[in-house]
């Protein structure tokens, strides 16, 4: 039903506005659960209406598609604020106000005694308007509304604590290092706007479709889309904000920094199929560039000691594989990993919230150990978020992570396979040595810490187990081939995937066979790292070493390969340097010292001219006779 | 005759305003203000916008030899200028409240006779007599920073003064030359002169050293910084929110329609100069540390990029210019305003020595923040779809240049929230300690310039429907 759009349907915007501005204007005001409440309604009331429009799209509507008002229009070129209830932003917009809610209720019993409770809330929900803006947006534009506001909303959160500066400085660096991304999605944006004429996506793929643009032009749109999307979602080489941004509270890590924010790159891929299908190239380029940030991220993350930090390289590390399955044209199977990895991720991060809680503020998990007996839910769910990501059978995420491995080998990329395995194996040996380290074993933290240790409260278990559920079921949707159930995340996504005739043939299967022994070995691989992180410190007690210990390769991946560093000398300080000498050599001594050299020039100048006016009328005269003689002279010669 | 009130009730307020006395005077001068906004907003429901021939005009001989005409003309273009004048007037001076300003008498009425010069320059449409209202509104903007000023305003406003008066001499001689051509002074004479391209480039030469030096563009700009500084800050707000807008308007009105090959020819280098503002600007604001030395430079990379988009010649570029020209004038008054209340709270406009202030001032806080955000252009803030249509504009010219341009939205967002984090995040120190948040005038200052924010980010349209005709001639006339 395009053009018709339904009041009710404003309401998964509204909801999240609303509840922004009251808790802006008079949250303060407010008693605590009230605020907190109202904050968590307005998350869950999106969820509840977009529960209708699923529900309509699976009985055969196919989209809900309008635009509202014109929000600026110059010589032909016109943006509308428009939005799209569509199977993909549906499926989306079920995953944020989802796993937000669940967050938002967390949220309530971890930011309990913060004096900036209702600011916090405030944040949050702005936060999940503007990512539902990013994801309801029926064009480029609308969408970069939405992707610049998480960007600030994530700038915020970050930096939520802000008397201290280096919360700060890690805020500023997410902005900026995003707002590197968001010139290239711009540009991107303006060569699509005037080469197509228009940003609505269904426009520009029925223009596709109907008469393609050069490849040029196509691959540099879809590589500049992609310089967006590695800003946003922490791709080398825009990725080292990410780890940074754990300096916010533990549920916006979870929220923002795993669950939604940061695969908004991989939702605007997925939603630009149709473009990157016809530019193989850049296809090329996101799976390299994927896989080698997931390697990447993997290698860091078996040596982090800070269990958000491990958790931070981690996402990287996922968002890689993703940005893998887009890389091969698997787009349904990059957001089948998208959504499982909410429910695991997001779960994992409030479990460690919930560690970080009963440590009284400590994150080193060397300080940690045998806390499982005083925190039995949190281990729990810890555990099943440990499966799930590990790729453990049945948990979620082995039937994502098993699908993009099956895609890249079906494509015949047998390296980027043969990679994606040893990704899949360092997570299971990282998450298990976190695990271990944190869970077993004897507590190693200060005698104060083990009289504070404590189950959380009720709002935080809970939402800790209903995300346990879905990261343990949330994978059954998808079932490989072999199980001869249908794909019912696939298939539900048919409609919004744009198939190329010419790639219709290239639709080879694998046999069955293969694809047991793709799973076996996956499987096995990372049965194979739990066996190691047991032996080491569960057996073996082994406890990671102090910071200064480390030397050769283990010390530089401990030190996250010294990008940070290297980014500062090759751009940060270069960037200040040349600030100083442009403001105090160019502008100061050259630019305004030509300026004030033409003054002098005037000045002596007049002086010269003023000798001249001597007073005495014989030297006027003589003057006059001269000029008059040269003047004739000069006449006489032209004729 | 509607249009000459804009010309004498600010000159009749600035004598009364004047007369008033110092403890009157901020107040009377800001009834006037509001009066004249008043005013104006009976125009803009008045004018048509959707034929750029209609306007309102008034018209008379004032010379008859040379032939000069008092002719005021307001089409849509005039419209948003004058809106933007008469709506940030009034807002300067309920700026001023909670000030102590000695001699505020004459600095109030020199606002006021400030106010009807731009007005004048806005609403000129016949050459002489926009030249008399541009010299005009140099003389009470002199005296405001040289008596009102810093203990070193001295030597930087001479400099300001004879800089920008040596630029202003160039358009007499051009437009002399034009009257002996033209034996006309009036707009639509100029407009249908045919000149040679040797007589067109000597014409735009002179014009846009006038225009560059007052706008300004690299490397005409280095009377700005040190004038921005010096200046008691409204005087900065009328220098930076108003009057720069005046080259960039004449540009538009004055130069591309009377000789387009000129700027044509002169189009890539023109380009280029823009630019380097941008990038040169946004450079030199990262390491700042004076707040208003900071908006100065920050206020060079906005205007380059707004020349950069008139001379891109395109209907995004044009348009855009005219939207960015409204949202600095609102960003820009609104960072200087901020600036100003650290400076009359703490002594200061070093960042060194601030820090902490959100713990002791939320609601300033939110005020001042919400002016970065549109300046940084957020989307759905003000600075956003100028910004957009800005570099669209330039893009459309040359995609690398385009490039280049873009970068000031990832230096913009450095040098901003560099300077924010500085001086409001972070601990408190003594200095800030006991900062006061906002007065209720300081609140009613802000309101507007928020709402501004907010409302032409979302609703651009209102702006850009007023001038389209209006820019559809002027480009017909300047790509001929």
């Amino acid at each position: 039903m395009p053009g018709f759009f339904p009041n009710m349907y404003y309401g998964i915007l509204l909801a999240p506005l609303l509840g922004f501005v009251i808790n802006a204007l008079l949250g303060r005001k407010l008693p605590k659960p009230l605020s907190g409440g109202l904050s968590t309604l307005a998350v869950f009331i999106p969820f509840l209406i977009t529960c209708l429009v699923f529900i309509d799209l699976t009985q055969g509507l196919q989209m809900i598609n309008a635009n509202l008002y014109n929000w600026f229009s110059v010589g032909g070129y016109r943006v509308n604020y428009g939005f799209l209830l569509d199977h993909l932003s549906v499926i989306m917009i079920l995953i944020i106000t989802g796993v937000g809610t669940l967050i938002h209720l967390y949220s309530m019993g971890y930011m309990h005694d913060d004096e900036k409770y209702s600011t916090y809330f405030s944040y949050l929900n702005l936060f999940v308007f503007f990512m539902l803006m990013l994801v309801m947006s029926n064009n480029y534009l609308g969408m970069f509304i939405g992707w610049e506001g998480v960007g600030l909303s994530s700038y915020l959160l970050i930096g939520f604590w802000f008397k201290n500066q280096n919360y700060n400085d890690a805020a500023k660096k997410a902005f900026i290092m995003n707002r590197v991304g968001d010139l290239g999605f711009l540009l991107g944006i303006f060569f699509l706007f005037f080469y197509v004429g228009t940003l609505e996506y269904h426009s520009v793929n029925k223009f596709l479709q109907v008469s393609p643009l050069p490849t040029e032009i196509v691959t540099i749109i879809a590589l500049l889309f992609f310089v967006g999307a590695m800003g946003k979602s922490a791709q080398i080489p825009l990725f080292t904000w990410l780890p940074d941004a754990m300096a916010g509270p533990t549920p916006v890590s979870a929220l923002i920094h795993a669950a939604t924010m940061v695969t908004a790159g991989i939702y605007m891929i997925i939603r630009s199929n149709l473009l990157y299908s016809l530019a193989p190239i850049a296809l090329e380029v996101v799976a390299i560039v994927g896989i080698a940030t997931a390697l990447y991220a993997a290698i860091v993350g078996l040596m982090q000691n800070d269990i958000k930090k491990v958790l931070a390289y981690s996402t990287v590390s996922q968002l890689g594989l993703m940005f893998l399955a887009l890389g091969v044209g698997a787009y349904t199977t990059a957001l089948f990993h998208v959504m499982t990895h909410a429910f695991f991720k997001a779960l994992l991060f409030l479990g460690a919230g919930s560690v970080i809680h009963a440590m009284s503020g400590e994150q080193d998990i060397r300080k940690m150990g045998g806390l499982r007996k005083a925190l039995p839910i949190t281990f729990a769910t810890f555990l099943i978020g440990s499966l799930a990501i590990s790729g453990i059978p049945p948990f979620s995420g082995f039937f994502s992570k098993d699908e993009i491995l099956a895609k890249a080998f079906e494509q015949h990329q047998y390296v980027l396979w043969g990679l994606g395995v040893a990704v899949s194996m360092m997570t299971a040996f990282y998450m298990f040595r976190l695990l271990f380290l944190t869970f077993s074993g004897d507590f190693r933290g200060t005698s104060e810490q083990k009289h504070h240790l404590h189950e959380s409260p009720l709002t935080m278990t809970i939402p800790l187990m209903v995300l346990a559920v879905l990261a343990t079921v949330g994978g059954f949707v998808g079932l490989p081939h072999v199980f001869h159930i249908p794909h019912y995340f696939n298939e539900f996504l048919d409609p919004v995937i744009y198939e190329l005739s010419s790639n219709a043939t290239d639709h080879a299967h694998l046999s069955v066979s293969t694809e047991w022994m793709l799973m076996g070995i996956a499987v096995a691989g990372a049965l194979i790292s739990i066996g190691i992180a047991y032996s080491m410190y569960v057996k073996g007690k082994q406890v990671p070493a102090e910071d200064h210990q480390y030397s050769g390769l283990g010390k530089v991946i401990y030190n996250k390969m010294y990008i940070d560093e290297i980014y500062n000398t090759l751009f940060v300080k270069p960037v200040q340097k040349v600030s100083e000498i442009l403001y105090k050599i160019v502008d100061q001594i050259l630019v305004d010292g030509v300026v004030n050299l033409t003054a002098r020039f005037t000045m002596i100048s007049g002086n010269i001219i003023r000798t001249i006016q001597t007073g005495q009328s014989a030297f006027y005269i003589l003057a006059m006779v001269l000029t008059l003689v040269f003047i004739l002279g000069y006449f006489l010669i032209l004729q | 005759m509607i249009a000459i009130t804009l010309l004498i009730l600010p000159a009749v307020a600035a004598i009364i305003t004047w007369l008033s006395g110092n403890k009157w005077a901020n107040r009377v001068s800001l009834l006037a203000a509001l009066s004249t906004f008043v005013v104006t907003a009976k125009i803009f429901l008045d004018l048509r916008y959707d034929d750029a021939v209609q306007v309102i005009s008034y018209s008379a001989l004032w010379i008859d030899r040379p032939l000069i005409y008092f002719n005021l003309q307001i089409d849509g273009l005039a419209m948003v200028m004058l809106g933007l004048t008469n709506f940030l007037v009034p807002i300067i001076v309920l700026s001023g409240i909670g000030a102590t300003v000695n001699n505020s008498k004459t600095f109030y009425a020199l606002i006021m006779v400030m106010q009807a010069a731009l007005n004048g320059v806005f609403m000129a449409s016949d050459g002489f007599l926009y030249y008399i209202f541009w010299e005009l509104a140099l003389i009470p903007i002199y005296f405001i920073a040289l008596l009102w000023g810093a203990d070193d305003s001295r030597k930087i406003t001479f400099k300001f003064f004879l800089y920008t008066l040596a630029g202003s001499l160039f358009m007499l001689l051009a437009f002399i030359f034009l009257y002996l051509r033209a034996r006309d002074f009036t707009i639509d004479t100029l407009y249908n002169l045919s000149l040679s391209p040797t007589e067109q480039i000597y014409v735009f030469l002179a014009f846009f050293v006038a225009f560059a030096v007052k706008i300004p563009i690299f490397p005409f700009h280095t009377w700005q910084p040190d004038t921005y500084t010096a200046s008691p800050t409204q005087g900065t707000m009328l220098l930076s929110g108003i009057m720069l807008k005046m080259g960039l308007y004449s540009l538009l009105r004055w130069l591309l329609p009377i000789v387009p090959f000129a700027v044509q020819y002169a189009m890539p280098v023109v380009m280029v100069l823009a630019i380097i503002g941008v990038v040169y600007g946004s450079w030199i604001a990262i390491q700042q540390n004076n707040i208003k030395r900071l908006f100065a430079y920050s206020s060079l990379a906005h205007v380059g990029l707004i020349a950069a988009g008139i001379f891109s010649l395109t209907h995004m570029g044009l348009t855009g210019s005219v939207v960015q020209m409204v949202s600095h004038g609102v960003n820009v008054v609104g960072l200087f305003f901020a600036a100003e209340i650290i400076f009359r709270r703490t002594g200061t406009y070093e960042l060194g020595s601030l820090g902490g202030i959100r713990n002791v001032a939320p609601a300033f806080h939110t005020y001042f923040f919400i002016m970065l955000l549109g300046s940084v252009a957020l989307p759905l803030t003000n600075g956003f779809v100028g910004e957009f249509m800005l570099l669209f504009g330039v893009w459309q010219y040359n995609s690398i240049i385009g490039l280049i341009a873009g970068t000031t939205i990832i230096l913009g967002a450095v040098y901003l929230l560099r300077m924010f984090q500085r001086a409001m995040l972070g601990q408190n120190n003594v200095v800030t300690e006991g900062f006061k948040d906002l007065t209720v005038a300081e609140h009613l200052t802000f309101l507007p310039l928020v709402f501004l924010v907010f409302f032409l980010g979302i609703f651009p349209n209102p702006i850009i429907n007023m001038v389209r005709p209006v820019i559809e001639n002027i480009l017909s006339l300047a790509t001929k």
